[in-house]
Formats: C-alpha cells, structure tokens, sequence
C-alpha cells in the first residue's frame, strides 16, 4: 500500500515539476524495479512494515516477563522491525495507569487487570489481552513460624509433607491468632491479581474464608478469616521478614528468596492449585490494536518465537534464560535462586527439592494462547469474591471474554509465523478451541466455563451466580 | 608570590591539606610547613583509615538476609563491576546502531524511497548513565531554584512590608518534605504536560520541579538576609546621586549581597541534592536514587555492594557540588573585598 502511495507520489511531484516522466532510462528500469518488486510482494517492504516501530513495553520482575526478555535479547523483536525499550515497572498499579494513560504501549499484565477494566473492577478501559506470558508461576509462602506451627498437621509420606498441602492445616494456627487478638494477614500483589485468586481458591478449598469484596469493601475482608493486603512482588520478602504479613502468594523467583533468606517456605504451587494456571498476558489499549494492526501482529510475533525459544529442546536453554533474568536490570535476582522454578526443580522447605516438570510454562501446552475459557475463569473469580457484586448470565461471561481476549490475533500472527515455517502448525490450537483442555483443581471442582454459572453453585465458600 | 597566593586559594576552598606542599614549593619554612601538612593531610587520611578498617572488621560481622554486610573490598569491586558493565552496554549499543546501518541500507536497496529513521539505543540505563540523569535533574533544578529565589529574596530584603507579607508564606512551605510534595507535583505535571518528548521526559520535569521547591528556601532566606543587610552609608550615597532602582540594584545591593546569596545557594544545592535521590527512589524516576531501589528490589547478592557503591558516590557528588558552590562563594568575598 505505501509503495503504491510513493510510487504515486513520485509520478506526480515529476509531472508538477513539469518533467515527463520516463523520460530518461534510469527513471523508466528504476519504475519497472519498483513495479516487480510490488507485483512479487516482496516481504521487508515498506508495506509491511509496522505503523509504529519504537515501542515502549513494560514489566514486573517476575519469572514471566521472560518472553519479553528474550524477543529482546535473541533479535525476535528488531527481526519484527520493532524497536523495543523494556521498562521494569515497580507495581502492579502502575502497570495498568501506565498502560491505560499510554505511557507504555504495551506491558506484562495480569489477566484480571485486562479484564476488569472492561466490567469495571479497578479503573475502566478498553484494554485487550493478544497473547499469555507464562503458566504456572506463582507460589504461596507461610513465614517460618507458621510453617513450624501447621507442620505437625501435614501427613507425610516419606518423611516428606504430603503434596498438595491443604489450607486446612493453617486453621489451627488462624484460630490461635484470633485468640491472641491478632489477625492472620497474608499478602498478594494486586485486587484483580492471579495471585488474589489463587490464594483465595486454596484457602477456600481448604475451608478458610478469605473474605467478600462489596461496594462499602474495596478490600475484600467481609466475612475474612484471613486478612489479606496488597505488596508489590519484589517486597514480599521484606514484608514478610518485618512480620508485617505471615505469608504471602506471589510469581518466582521471590518464593525461592524467601527460602534463600531462610524466612519462609512455600507450601503450595500454582500447579497444584490448578494443573494449568494462566497466570500473565501481553496487554494493549484496543484503540492502540486498531490503529497498530502490524505493529501488535509484529509484537505478537516476537513473543511466539521468544517463548518457542524459552520451551525448546525439554528446557535446554532455561539455565541461559536464568543467567539472563539474574541481570539487575530484569529480575535481578541471583541465578542460582531462579534456576529451580526455571528448571522444575522447586524447592519447599530447605532440603525438600521436588520435580515441578509443569511450572513456568510458555509454549508448551499452548500456553501462549489467549483462550476465551482462561478469561471465564477469572471473571467467575471476580463474581465468586464479590467484586462482581451482582449475578450474570452465561452469555455475558462469554461476551465480555471475546471482547477482551483476542486470539484471532494470536492466530493471524502465528500463521504467518508457520507460513514462513518458523512454528509448527500443530502448536496453534483449533480456530474453534474455547479452552486449553482438561484441567484439574486442588478441590476436584470440575470448570466448564460454557457453565460459569453451575461452575459457581459448587462453592462452599463464594457468592453464587444467583448472588447472596 | 604565585604559589603563595594559590595556596590561600587552596586554603579558601577546603584543599587546605595541599597548601602546605605549594608553600614548600615556594621555598617556605619547611619544618613548619610540615607539621602543618602533618595536621592537614595527616590527621583525615589515618582518619579516613580507621574509618575503612573498621568497616571492614565491622561489616562481616552484621548478617542480613542478602549476606554479610559488604566491606570496603567489596565495594571496590563491585565499584569495577560496574564499570565493566557500562562499557559492555556501550558495546551492546554500537552493535545495535551497526545492526540498524545495516538494515536500512537493505531497506534501502529495495526500495529507493526509503527514509531511515535513526533510533536511539533501546537498552538500559547503567549506572553512570544514572548519575548523568540526576546530575542533569538536580542543575535544571537548582537553576529553576535560583531564577525564582534571587529576586524573591532582593524583593523581600528591599521591603519591610513584602517581607512580612511573604514571610508566613516562606516559613510554611520551608520544612515541607519531597515526599509531600511529589504526589502533587507528579499528578498536575502528568495532567498539564501531555507531549511527554523524548528529549524532556515527564519523570525529568517532575523531579527537576521537586528538587526546585525543596531548594528555593534557602536561597530566598539568605538573598533578603543579604539585601536587607547593605551598609546604610552605600545606600545613602545612592539616593544622594539619584541612582535609579534598577542602578542600585545593580551597582550596590547585589554586589554586597552576593556572599550571603552564594551562601544560600550552597545550602539549596546541597537540599537539592539530597531531595532528588529520595524524589527518584519514591517516584521511580530515572537517577541514582532509581539506581537504589532496583537494587533494593533484586535483592541479589551483589545488591548491598551495589547499593553502597551509589551511597558512596552520592557523597563524594554532594561534596564536590559543596566545594564547588563554596569555591564560587570565596570568589565572590574576594572580590567584595577587594573591590
């Protein structure tokens, strides 16, 4: 199309010079060059070239910023034609200001952000998801003096806990607290946060209440056994060391730090909570995506071929990837601390290192791809804890998931990848694919999310899709 | 005597610990030039001495949770580290710039009418780049400071009636922090400057505006101080001869004021100094006190060392920005004197 438009424009500023075009043979091979390279639609041209190229893309320091990382140290995203800052952000709140007021055109979001902005939980906004970030990254840690106190609990097998560790174990030590006059606070990293809900399914599963949002509640403890408050991920630590929280739940690697630090153990994991979490997205304002069609499909590209590159050969190149998130201007964090989540080799409790072959997914097991069925899990959430406050039909589930999620992006940008032979096409999912496949929770509640409605009536704990 | 007369110089500008040397240079007493290079020079550098051994013996002895507490050997290294790894960067961005030649003259090649955008290096800001940034930050604060306080203060010292109508105002907003400052100052700059170029980033203006309120105040203070302090006889001699305002001004009252109004920007200079790094950790703003927090935030085990190596280099960039502000403020006695 631009090379149409320069042709054009060249003929005509000749002829208003009152030059005759063609009138010299350079002119006319220089013409006939640009005919044949249109007619041969060749790929680098300027046509195909993103609307805008210099982008400004931001993160958390989190193991599942790693796409990004990597389309911008392996070439993805200049290969892209993208010129792309990467910018660490220091929270999760300023992540959504900055994307909403375009500070950043696109950044690492939490899935929940995306789509509250679209049903009014947090700031309004049109924000769209085009493509996941990581699956299974986040853990919860209990401070040491919790851990010592709900250990006796745990059954064990082999001189070991028995996985999955239930929440139930932790009442006792709750009920101790309030005895004393003192809440159980635990923290999480955002109100619309993967880690939010995670927290909450487990406690709940295991019988603990963490409390409802409401209109009169922003901070989601009506009805709370568990206090929960929001830190930003790199503090969990801290904040967890200065006793302000007695546990947390929060992405890698500042779970294992709590281990390093010797100030916490993490007891259970994203994956045992549900055997496939979608945890991150890449998030962008939709009127950016409208105006940018080749710039987000560029983008989109970029990030396949980055987290094909974080999946290949089994994990080969998880320790080059743990080396370079150790960098301080991404994670920071030591490398040897970031190479058990990366490599599945967790560790709990000091000494219990256990296989975690499914954490910190990123192209396996479609984990980069948007379902519709991932953002029907998270509004169900938003409805289960109240910051939905009124019930919904299925239909609207379904709406509000296709408005914001956008796989058909996904899928134009990955068929241009296969059409180059640079993916195989059997790792895009079905045009009809609604979700990733069977999944498994730690309560064994099975989730249709054709059904968000029934998938809700199976709580014990949670308001109902008919509302409480 | 040269030597002699740039050895008071010395003495003026806090290098009196090297005035003992040009002295003997220039053929002075020696045994007393000695003794006092001895109390000069002798007295801080064992000082400073017992100050790195018991850092050294001191800080393996302190446990945090990221190690033992970083010595002075350490620092040193990760002082190394550091340059290391702004020289690396600077490698990485000359390859980009080759990556992106290359790229254009392909584009190029395909398509004559192909403008190449020239793009500036996507990667990250290293260390020195930060003190850049927070040098930068704190002169366009300092500066901005100075334009308003100057005359604020010649106003006030000038009038009776303007400074007691201003004074309330002054000593309100004198002890305000930063930290109260910042939310404010970020949310009506965000709100009123919207283009946000490349070359004047938001994050600039909103630290650069910081560091201006925080460091008016001393300035303002000092320049009425001085104002309202002009020797009586002077003035009146200007009346007598009819000086307009402006001639005054200019002639009598800013000349003998400019001691104490060097005096004031010493002290803003320093508060600037100290109100930027703790404007840049609190707002994430790019400079030395971004530099801090990230290193905060990693908590690797390399971030301690990391984080006193900044330490340090604020301290010696406050101390030069001092010397420098004191050196002025000699000058200006000097010639005050002399004149």
């Amino acid at each position: 199309m631009n090379l149409f438009v320069s042709i054009t424009r060249c003929l005509s500023a000749r002829l208003r010079k009152g030059q005759v075009f063609l009138h010299s043979r350079r002119h006319a091979l220089r013409a006939l060059a640009l005919l044949s390279a249109l007619l041969a639609g060749a790929t680098s041209l300027a046509a195909d070239r993103p609307e805008k190229q210099e982008l400004k893309i931001g993160f958390i320091k989190l193991t599942d910023c790693a796409p990004l990382v990597i389309a911008y140290e392996k070439g993805f995203f200049e290969d892209e034609g993208l010129y792309v800052t990467l910018e660490a952000q220091a929270n999760w709140k300023i992540v959504l200001d900055r994307v909403i007021d375009g500070s950043l055109d696109a950044s690492h979001m939490l899935p929940g952000q995306v789509l509250g902005s679209a049903v009014g939980v947090g700031p309004r906004a049109n924000l769209v998801a085009v493509a996941g970030m990581g699956v299974n990254t986040l853990a919860i840690t209990l401070g040491n003096g919790v851990w010592a106190r709900m250990k006796p609990t745990i059954p064990s097998q082999a001189g070991k806990p028995l996985h999955p560790i239930s929440a139930s174990n932790l009442l006792p030590v709750i009920d101790s607290a309030s005895a004393g006059g003192r809440r159980f606070t635990m923290g999480m990293v955002f109100p619309t946060s993967t880690h939010n809900y995670a927290l909450r399914y487990w406690l709940a599963a295991g019988g603990i209440h963490p409390g409802y949002y409401s209109a009169s509640d922003s901070n989601g403890a009506t009805g709370a056994q568990v206090q929960l408050s929001v830190t930003p991920p790199p503090q969990m630590p801290s904040t967890l060391g200065a006793g302000t929280i007695m546990g947390y739940s929060v992405g890698e690697p500042w779970n294992q730090q709590a281990v390093l630090k010797n100030i916490g153990v993490p007891v259970v994991t994203a994956a045992q909570i549900w055997s496939r979490m979608p945890e991150k997205v890449l998030g962008l304002r939709r009127e950016f995506v409208d105006r940018n069609p080749r710039t987000v499909r560029a983008l989109v590209r970029a990030i396949i071929r980055a987290e094909q590159w974080l999946d290949a050969g089994n994990g080969a190149n998880r320790r080059e990837l743990a080396s370079i998130l150790a960098r301080p201007e991404y994670v920071g964090a030591d490398a040897g601390v970031l190479l058990g989540p990366l490599t599945g080799q967790y560790q709990f409790e000091r000494g219990d290192v256990r296989a975690a072959p499914t954490m910190n997914l990123y192209y396996r097991s479609y984990a980069g791809y948007p379902f519709y069925a991932d953002a029907v899990w998270y509004l169900t959430q938003m409805r289960r804890w109240g910051q939905i406050p009124a019930p919904k039909a299925d239909a609207w589930y379904d709406t509000v998931a296709r408005q914001v999620y956008r796989p058909d992006i996904y899928r134009a940008a990955a068929q241009e990848l296969i059409a180059s032979r640079r993916m195989a096409a059997t790792d895009l999912p079905a045009a009809t694919a609604y979700s990733a496949g069977n999944t498994r929770f730690i309560d064994g509640i099975a989730f249709d999310a054709r059904k968000p409605n029934a998938y809700l009536a199976q709580f014990a704990i949670g308001q109902q899709g008919k509302g409480r | 005597m040269n030597l002699e007369r740039s050895a008071m110089m010395f003495d003026r500008v806090g290098l009196g610990w090297l005035s003992p040397l040009m002295r003997m240079a220039g053929g002075a007493d020696r045994p007393t030039e000695l003794r006092r290079l001895g109390e000069n020079a002798g007295a801080p550098l064992l000082a400073l001495l017992a100050f790195l051994a018991l850092w050294q013996l001191g800080a393996s002895s302190v446990q945090t949770s990221l190690g033992a507490l970083p010595g002075p050997l350490d620092v040193a290294a990760e002082f190394g580290t550091l340059v290391d790894e702004h020289a690396a960067e600077r490698a990485k961005a000359d390859a980009f710039h080759a990556r992106q030649a290359e790229r254009d003259a392909e584009y190029a090649k395909e398509d004559p009418t192909y403008v190449p955008t020239p793009r500036r290096y996507t990667g990250r800001a290293t260390f020195f780049d930060q003190i850049g940034t927070s040098l930068k930050t704190v002169f366009a604060g300092f500066t901005l400071a100075t334009l308003i306080a100057v005359p604020l203060g010649l106003l006030c010292g000038s009038s009776v009636l303007i400074q007691n109508a201003l004074n309330p105002l002054i000593q309100v907003f004198k002890p305000v922090s930063p930290l109260a400052w910042l939310p404010i100052v970020t949310l009506v700059v965000s709100s009123m400057y919207t283009a946000n170029a490349d070359w004047l980033p938001t994050s600039f203006i909103v630290s650069a505006i910081t560091v201006m309120l925080c460091s008016l105040w001393p300035t303002v203070i000092n320049t009425a101080v001085g104002v309202a302090g002009v020797d009586r006889d002077l003035v009146n001699v200007s009346r007598v001869l009819r000086l307009s305002w402006w001639t005054r001004t200019r002639k009598i009252v800013l000349p003998s004021a400019m001691p104490l109004i060097f005096t004031g920007m010493r002290l803003s200079i320093g508060v600037g100094w100290m109100v930027l790094i703790a404007a840049e950790m609190l707002a994430q703003n790019p400079g030395l006190g971004k530099f801090v927090w990230d290193e905060f935030q990693n908590g690797s085990s390399q971030s301690l060392a990391r984080i006193m190596v900044a330490v340090l280099t604020i301290g010696v960039i406050g101390f030069v920005l001092d010397r420098v502000m004191l050196t002025m403020q000699e000058l200006t006695a000097r010639g005050d004197r002399h004149g």
